[in-house]
């Protein structure tokens, strides 16, 4: 009865694959490349619950030292922020030259 | 009585729910949306949310990285190249391009490989553990600080400079890559 209300690790992957479904989604079905980015920060954002669920998984087992999820989750942020700099900064290039951010119209290294 | 199971859970399964819920919908709302600063609304919700859930698993340092960096930082870079790009034209095109249903088919496969994988039972068990873990919180943002900094015991301590490398390499990157002459 207690395991059966109780949210456990379970809970979490299944929210996590749920979100990284929406960003595949996104990134796959938009043509606003703004929006594909924010899909693939919902994809990261993804990964980081189920980094954190596990973390607090191996806590139960190993005791509270055992925080390696949390730092993994730690540096797919530093990733995150990473990627989105150099990806907006490579959007404004795109947007500079085309006039556009219609990502079918992205083409320049296409022969 | 095993300790783990004593402490009383601070996790409700309703608070569970409503922020998995506000998750869902604010994930919907992202790649739905025609305007993109709608979208990084939604998208600044979801990950509040987000952060309350890595409340509710015991991880504050996370959370609170999550608001500082992910909503405060990460979410105003967003808004601000939303500002710098035109996103009228945007708005009055087509949404969704050709081969969506492609797309989304994909995604459905994924989808069906992920609820396959999460109910595989190996002797009777699934692979992914069902019952609820609880642990004293302890003070958590110091073991991270530990497990990132420390020079006896610090595991990650070499991650963390390539991570302030990789840092520096992508504000070169983009600072290459949004001027319109070096």
């Amino acid at each position: 009865m207690h395991a059966m209300l109780d949210i456990s690790t379970l809970h979490y992957l299944v929210l996590g694959a749920a979100l990284f479904l929406l960003g595949v989604i996104g990134v796959l079905t938009r043509r606003n490349v703004v929006i594909v980015l924010m899909s693939i920060e919902l994809i990261l954002n993804a990964v980081n619950l189920n980094l954190v669920a596990f973390s607090r998984y191996w806590q139960g087992i190993q005791g509270p030292q055992a925080l390696h999820g949390q730092v993994f989750a730690i540096f797919v942020i530093t990733d995150a922020a990473a990627e989105a700099a150099v990806g907006l900064g490579i959007l404004i290039a795109f947007f500079r030259n085309k006039e556009t951010v219609n990502m079918d119209e992205v083409n320049l290294l296409k022969w | 009585m095993n300790p783990l199971v004593a402490n009383p859970p601070v996790a409700t399964p309703f608070f569970f729910y409503l922020l998995a819920a506000v998750m869902i919908v604010g994930g919907i709302l992202v790649i739905t949306r025609k305007n993109a600063v709608h979208s990084a609304l939604a998208l600044i919700t979801t990950l509040l949310a987000q952060a309350g859930l890595y409340l509710m698993l015991y991880a504050p340092f996370v959370a609170g990285v999550q608001i500082i960096l992910y909503a405060g930082g990460i979410m105003v870079l967003f808004l601000f190249v939303i500002m710098l790009i035109s996103i009228e034209r945007a708005q009055k095109e087509r949404q969704f391009n050709k081969q969506w249903a492609v797309g989304i088919a994909a995604a459905a496969a994924l989808g069906g490989l992920f609820i396959a994988v999460y109910t595989t039972r190996t002797q009777g068990r699934v692979l992914f553990p069902q019952g609820r873990v609880s642990y004293v919180e302890g003070d958590n943002t110091q073991r991270v600080a530990t497990l990132l900094f420390d020079r006896m015991n610090g595991t990650y301590m070499f991650a963390f400079e390539i991570a302030s490398l990789l840092l520096l390499v992508a504000i070169i990157g983009a600072v290459v890559m949004a001027k319109k002459r070096i």
